[in-house]
């Protein structure tokens, strides 16, 4: 096929394609997003320097999302039995509302208010007149209605433009209730630079209203927490269920498929293992500093990585039965996954990807793509800050800026009575030193080949920019950019609520991941982009004059 | 029919002034409508004789979308329209959106048609100018001319200063002019060539000096303007000659505000005269 052949012999330089990026933008604004360009030159020993969790220069049409989703929409709304009640005009409450394919199962007791649209539906005179009133209203009533364990109110921007004090309401209203939690968060839209900052007042308020307060203990012999995992189509589900097979015990899943008794639990877990390190290392580094229970990075996206990370869970607990549980199942599970991966991968191999998502996904995903022989030429975060790409060592020097100062920092101690090392001093040393790595996170960068392209808040222009000139074969990144990818006929992969797809992670999950792409990537659709009168008059004629 | 919005620094005197001078232009023989943009809806109490007047957003709260003009206004002295729009408790809710419902119901209900045959429509806003919703009545034209209330303390005249910067921004792109600085006197030293040099700057003009008097204290008392009150005062006379100045002032500018240090030096110069 003729275009096809066109296609593969692209050949860009990597320095050419950033100038082409850069070359229509205003000085300034070249200058700016230049920062947040890197030509990948994967050095051994250091990682360049990115710009990143900076404001995006107004004028560019981002694909970053606001502080509001990323509180309500990422971090609390795959709680199954928390009402998430948002206090604010009902626009902001219907666009948060299941538009994310967290699942959920329905629990034995059947507590599940996901499916409900909560809002107190602010009106002009609820703006005017304040909206206080409006929200006891409401808190009473989702109480009358559902008895829930629990009650999340979250500020919409006109609550912060007005000063509502919903943290004094959800604090009565607890107080009246007694047996409900009532708690707020002050995530306007506005607050930050994106969703991240949205992710830092979830697991704030989260660690402060919740964590803990469940001291009746959970049963389990290997006992963790799953941080920043959303059981996005079933993602989280594939993962339990190896767990289950493992004999590991999940407390809590931070927060897909979660429940408020989980998270209350959580501090009884005897290890946090962290998947997407944007959104959560900050409840991972105040479970250790308030409980002693150490963290470390896993990956379950990947057949390979989901491998890699059961055994560096069973290696922390260091037990043989659990040692070899572990490779048992990672035994039973690859010969379906290396058998889907071998039918694929001739159609695969060679193949191209891009991928502009999430704090995390960008990286994880990249495993799999590897998997099946394809090349990440060029990734990027929406909202990530330079240690999710050049790794943890840098956080001492990132810099405090007005933005980054907006959000609160809560100072937690260790519990007086509760704080217990899970493991000595000299376990932890002996750990580390086999190679073992606690509270470490490398970043995409050091993981992405030489030449590659890394590109922090990608914008609309800039993606059909770079789509045009390296030609991808396949687009992944969020709802916003599905359309406008694929109308240059590329075809494109939601990576946050993965089209109708999923779930990926995991064993499972790889092989519907490797289907999904092979499908994709192969689809003959892509050469009917041309109407037939786009390349050929269909008839033809002369003016008779002539 | 011209409309008109008074401003200043808060307690200076602009809800008295204007109710003063409306009575002033009432005895003219205009036809005058007051729309208080205050949420202590007080800026028609000596027109109406009392804090009588339920507000716009009162009304609106209560009787939902279904208002009628005659709900939210009220006669007052001389055959004065009285409007309040009224607000939030202090402290809660947003009293500049509040204001921005109010006026655009009042317009909805045809309160400036030409069958209600108004020569004047008064804004009295509260305060400075402290968000958008302040600055309502000299956006969109709401209003057109716009008097500053001040005196010769350094705060009003900085209030001023800032106000002109609202009607400066807003002159770029509407119809809004400054038509002159009211000084309301606290007896400052040299305040009225004070106040003149301060309007010079401004590239406008102190349009009336209106002296102390404690017949203004025992009016408003009687919840009364001065002319209702006590028509043969002197200070009467006063209001009467700054309600002539405004229905006959033809200086209309885009004001040019001073540097700080401008006016400060402006405070020295006439604060040290002596």
């Amino acid at each position: 096929m003729a275009t096809a052949t066109k296609k593969k012999l692209v050949q860009w330089d990597p320095a050419d394609v950033k100038a082409q990026l850069l070359e229509k933008y205003p000085a300034k604004v070249a200058r700016k997003r230049a920062k947040q360009i890197m030509i990948n030159e994967a050095l051994s020993n250091t990682t360049p320097e990115i710009s990143a969790n900076v404001r995006t220069i107004p004028g560019i049409i981002t694909m970053r999302g606001c502080t509001y989703a990323g509180c309500k929409g990422v971090i609390m709304g795959p709680t199954r039995d928390i009402v998430n009640l948002v206090h604010g005009p009902i626009g902001c409450s219907f666009y948060a509302w299941l538009t994310r394919r967290n699942q959920t199962d329905a629990g034995p007791d059947g507590e599940n208010y996901m499916n409900y649209c909560f809002s107190t539906d602010m009106q002009d005179s609820d703006i005017i007149f304040g909206g206080e009133k409006k929200l006891t209203a409401a808190i009473q009533e989702a109480y009358d209605l559902f008895h829930p364990r629990s009650i999340a109110i979250f500020a919409t921007c006109p609550v912060g433009l007005i000063g509502d004090d919903i943290h004094t309401v959800a604090k009565r209203m607890k107080e009246k209730f007694g047996d409900c939690n009532v708690y707020a968060f002050s995530c306007e839209g506005y607050k930050g630079v994106s969703q991240s900052a949205g992710h830092h007042i979830a697991n704030n308020q989260v660690f402060r209203h919740i964590v803990g307060e469940n001291d009746v203990p959970k049963e389990g012999k290997y006992k963790i927490n799953l941080l920043g995992e959303y059981n996005i189509g079933g993602d989280g589900f594939e993962i339990d269920r190896i767990f289950k097979k493992c004999g590991i015990t999940n407390i809590a899943t931070f927060s897909g498929n979660s429940t408020y008794d989980q998270f209350a639990s959580a501090h009884q877990a005897d290890l946090n293992a962290v998947m997407c390190h944007r959104s959560i290392n900050y409840v991972a580094d105040m479970l250790e500093t308030k409980y002693g229970i150490p963290w470390i990075k896993v990956n379950f996206i990947g057949a390979n990585a989901t491998a890699k990370s059961l055994r560096k869970i069973a290696q922390y607990f260091g037990d043989q039965e659990l040692i070899d549980r572990v490779e048992e199942v990672i035994a039973e599970e690859m010969p379906a996954v290396e058998a889907a991966q071998a039918e694929v991968r001739p159609r695969t191999e060679g193949k191209t990807a891009m991928m502009f998502v999430g704090g995390s996904r960008a990286h994880h995903y990249q495993e799999l793509f590897n998997e099946m022989g394809m090349k990440t030429i060029s990734a990027g975060y929406e909202f990530a800050h330079r240690d999710d790409y050049e790794g943890r060592q840098v956080i001492p020097t990132l810099e405090v800026d007005a933005d980054s100062r907006n959000i609160e920092e809560i100072h937690v101690e260790p519990d007086s009575t509760r704080f217990r090392p899970r493991k000595s001093e000299a376990e932890m040393k002996k750990l580390e030193k086999d190679g073992y790595q606690f509270k470490q996170y490398d970043g995409l960068i050091p993981d992405m080949e030489k030449n590659t392209l890394v590109i922090d808040d990608l914008n609309q222009y800039e993606a059909e920019k770079l789509v045009e000139l390296m030609k991808p074969d396949i687009f992944c990144a969020g709802i916003k950019e599905k359309f406008s990818i694929q109308k240059l006929g590329v075809p494109m992969k939601q990576l946050h609520s993965y089209d109708s797809g999923g779930p990926y992670a995991g064993f499972k999950g790889a092989v519907n991941f490797y289907q999904e792409i092979d499908r994709l990537v192969n689809s003959k659709v892509w050469r009917y982009m041309k109407a037939p009168w786009q390349e050929n008059p269909q008839l033809s004629a002369s003016y008779q004059w002539e | 029919m011209r409309k008109v919005a008074i401003y200043g620094k808060g307690g200076i005197g602009k809800s008295t002034t204007t109710q003063n001078t409306v009575a002033g232009l009432v005895e003219m023989g205009r036809k005058v409508m007051v729309v208080g943009c205050d949420p202590k809806a007080d800026s028609t109490r000596l027109l109406l004789g009392g804090l009588a007047q339920k507000s716009v957003l009162d009304t609106l709260r209560e009787e939902g979308e279904d208002v009628e003009l005659d709900n939210i206004r009220k006669a007052g002295y001389g055959g004065t329209w009285c409007v309040e729009s009224g607000g939030p408790e202090p402290g809660v809710g947003c009293a500049g959106r509040g204001i921005i419902t109010s006026i655009n119901m009042l317009e909805s209900l045809g309160a400036y048609e030409e069958s209600e045959g108004l020569d004047y429509a008064f804004y009295d806003v509260l305060g400075d100018v402290v968000c958008g919703g302040f600055a309502m009545p000299i956006r969109d034209g709401k209003a057109e001319e716009i008097y500053i209330v001040c005196s010769g303390e350094m705060m009003a005249m900085y209030a001023a200063n800032n106000i002109s910067k609202g009607i400066m921004k807003f002159a770029q792109s509407g119809a809004v002019r400054l038509g002159g600085l009211i000084c309301n006197s606290r007896n400052v030293d040299n305040e009225k060539e004070m106040i003149q040099e301060f309007a010079k700057k401004l590239g406008t003009q102190m349009i009336y000096f209106v002296p102390r008097d404690n017949d203004v204290q025992r009016a408003e008392i009687n919840r009364q303007t001065v002319i209702e009150w006590k028509p043969e005062a002197t200070q009467a006379d006063q209001y009467r000659g700054l309600a002539k100045a405004i229905d006959e002032n033809k200086m209309f500018v885009v004001p040019t505000p001073l540097a700080i240090e401008e006016l400060e030096k402006l405070l020295m110069d006439y604060g040290l005269m002596n």
